[in-house]
């Protein structure tokens, strides 16, 4: 026996508990569970809840914790334990000055004139992101959520019926057989179109810090627009995936929630092993294949540089294509010095900057294009 | 076919395990659960792991036919659920016209050559259920008891997902010019994924839930010599230790069970009486896929993979 004497007033608290950890535990389980219970017999409460309540390796890990912890650290006959990914929850609070009061200006900077509005947006557009404060850098954030940046759409498998294109046997043969076996009109399809996938991988080191916040909230906007089809991940010494986060509507809620979940938030940078990790975990098995990947990134690079030069290169043999966004390329007289940007070019298909919101509209516009 | 359940999953475990096939208790919990409940069942886990082998291996411990249905991006209901087979109803009907009055033309000048015939009664033989022909899906629900093999639905798109939630839940399908084919019993439906992506919640809640793990080192020995009884106790007890630690390198593509059979296999085919950082590095294709998987592995260094295999 695992469970106490009636399971079913344990099963009760027990769901509780595992909804009170974060397994969302939907009420139409519950019968399952019973039906599971009643099959296997109050003894095998572990595998009966766990084979019906859960639906993802991360509600396994949660699972197994409540059980750990309810039943005083039996984990079930047998059972293994789950080489998941944990979910990161270290604190980093991400929003240093988004709650700061409007009135508190930089000084030395003229107050903002509410007339002179679209001019100022103009000049504002312009504007290093690392310069912004007060005012300003709230204007350019609501800016920011307004940009739509999304992939052009790629030929699916999938056919569909068009006026042109391929004959399409079946729906011909349907038809001749309304018309009584005469050929008629030909029927027609072709493929149809779906989104092409766009993956950002953001470097949240310490050298990137004023501009995490400006592209962490571009790829919010990303996310917004096309919720199935975009994944964002942050990198610096590790790798942390941060699109569930984006996905929350109201832009500082969600930019908030994203830097919860980053444990290295202006840390040092081994893009290297965070690139190589997207690789292993995500992009080999499927995500970055036939992918715009985003590299955004000034290419500082902790270590020996060769191991993200064979990552980048990793890469751009499974995306569609491969763009870089270093926030130092628009300056005069910029050059790819750092060791690792200088390494990863070769194998990106472009170079952009992304250190203004004119930059990040010229970005959305560039992925449009396709 | 006779349909064979087992009365715990003691007892599936059992007979899994005399087709070859030896699971952990979780999966035979799943496995007899699915039966028992007549609940699809979801298998996630890293490729290799055998999720596909354990349909089969249902399938043969339970005595009911597989039917596989392997999961693409475009498969759609022509492909998965029923066609009509549409150059042999044109056939039919032109052999109609032939050998019996024009049916077309039944109104105007009441016949051809032969009898008046019925225009309904003719097209009612166009969609007679031998111009149907089965898919997969169909097959299944026909053909009930049977094992339901839905491979790598990840391939799929969301459109066949939606299909798929009408069928798991009503174990029926409309035809509309046919009517309601309804399955007479449930089939056993085991659903596989490789988490390239995620699957819809939907689909998910209407199925139990399990991640297959790679095998432990002792039940992957179990598994070498049950399929390799030529190969030594001790060889298969090294490639067992040396795939598991491979398995923890963070490979991109983590050897599976099927990897350490052909390893084993090779090893012994060379002759190989244990395994030595130079015979590991020469027969590591069999295992290690990929260049940069190569790089790591080297770089990490056989000798420390197979340190303590001397043994």
């Amino acid at each position: 026996m695992s469970g106490p004497a009636d399971p079913l007033v344990w099963v009760q608290g027990f769901v509780a508990a595992l909804r009170r950890a974060g397994v969302p535990v939907a009420q139409d389980r519950l019968p399952v569970l019973v039906r599971a219970l009643d099959a296997l017999g109050p003894g095998e409460l572990y595998w009966a809840g766990r084979l019906t309540l859960c639906a993802t390796p991360e509600d396994l890990a949660g699972y197994d914790a409540v059980w750990r912890e309810l039943t005083g650290g039996r984990a079930g006959r047998g059972s293994p334990r789950p080489r998941v990914p944990a979910v990161r929850r270290a604190a980093a609070p991400l929003i240093a000055e988004a709650a700061r009061p409007g009135a508190d200006r930089a000084p030395g900077q003229p107050p903002a004139v509410v007339a002179a509005r679209a001019s100022t947006e103009e000049v504002l557009r312009h504007r290093d992101l690392a310069g912004l404060t007060g005012e300003e850098l709230a204007e350019v954030r609501r800016l920011l959520a307004l940009l739509a940046p999304a992939t052009p759409l790629r030929r699916s498998r999938r056919r569909r019926r068009a006026p042109a294109g391929r004959v399409d046997a079946h729906r011909t043969m349907r038809a001749m057989l309304r018309g009584l076996g005469e050929p008629v009109r030909l029927a027609r399809r072709r493929p149809g179109r779906r989104p092409r996938k766009l993956v950002m991988l953001l470097d949240v080191s310490g050298s990137m810090a004023p501009y995490a916040d400006g592209l962490l909230r571009f790829g919010h906007a990303a996310v917004r627009v096309r919720p199935a089809s975009t994944e964002v991940f942050t990198i610096g010494t590790r790798l942390t995936r941060v699109t569930d986060a984006l996905k929350l509507r109201d832009p500082d809620t969600a930019i908030r929630a994203a830097g919860a979940r980053v444990p290295d938030w202006r840390g040092g940078t081994r893009l290297g092993d965070a690139l190589g990790a997207y690789l292993r975990q995500f992009g080999h098995r499927g995500m970055a294949r036939r992918a715009v990947v985003l590299v955004c990134s000034d290419g500082w690079e902790g270590g020996d540089p060769a191991p993200l030069a064979a990552a980048v290169a990793w890469l751009s043999r499974l995306a569609h294509r491969v763009v870089w966004v270093s926030p130092h390329a628009d300056r005069p007289g910029f050059a790819p010095t750092a060791a690792g940007l200088a390494a990863a070019l070769p194998h990106c298909d472009e170079l952009v900057a992304g250190h203004s919101l004119a930059a990040l509209s010229e970005l959305a516009e560039l992925l449009r294009r396709g | 076919m006779a349909r064979h359940l087992p009365d715990s999953p003691a007892e599936l475990s059992r007979a899994l395990a005399g087709t070859g096939y030896l699971p952990d208790t979780g999966l035979a919990t799943a496995g007899w659960l699915a039966l028992r409940l007549d609940r699809p069942l979801f298998l996630e886990g890293d490729a290799g792991v055998g999720k596909t082998s354990f349909a089969a291996a249902l399938a043969e411990a339970t005595g009911l036919e597989l039917i596989r249905l392997q999961c693409y991006e475009g498969l759609d209901l022509a492909q998965a659920l029923y066609d009509w087979d549409f150059p042999r109803q044109v056939l039919h009907l032109r052999t109609w016209e032939a050998v019996g009055s024009r049916p077309g033309r039944v109104d105007a000048a009441g016949g051809g050559s032969g009898p008046p015939v019925d225009p309904a009664a003719v097209e009612a033989s166009l969609y007679d259920r031998r111009f149907l022909l089965a898919r997969p899906l169909l097959r299944a629900l026909e053909s009930a008891p049977c094992v339901l093999l839905i491979d790598e639905v990840d391939r799929a798109d969301d459109e066949f997902e939606a299909y798929l939630l009408e069928l798991l839940s009503d174990w029926a399908v409309s035809i509309p010019e046919l009517g309601r084919i309804v399955a007479p019993v449930p089939p056993t439906v085991v659903v596989t994924s490789n988490r390239t992506r995620e699957v819809h919640d939907a689909l998910k809640r209407r199925c139990l839930y399990h991640w297959v793990e790679h095998p432990d080192p002792e039940r992957e020995v179990e598994i070498l010599k049950l399929r390799l009884p030529e190969v030594t106790a001790r060889l298969a007890r090294q490639v067992a230790r040396a795939t598991a630690r491979l398995r923890d390198l963070d490979l991109a593509k983590a050897p599976g069970i099927a990897e350490a059979i052909d390893w084993a296999r090779a090893l012994h085919a060379l002759g190989a009486g244990g395994l030595t950082a130079e015979v590991a590095d020469q027969t590591a294709g069999t295992v290690v896929k990929l260049r940069e998987d190569l790089e790591r592995v080297r770089e990490h260094g056989w000798d420390t993979l197979l340190a303590g295999d001397s043994a």
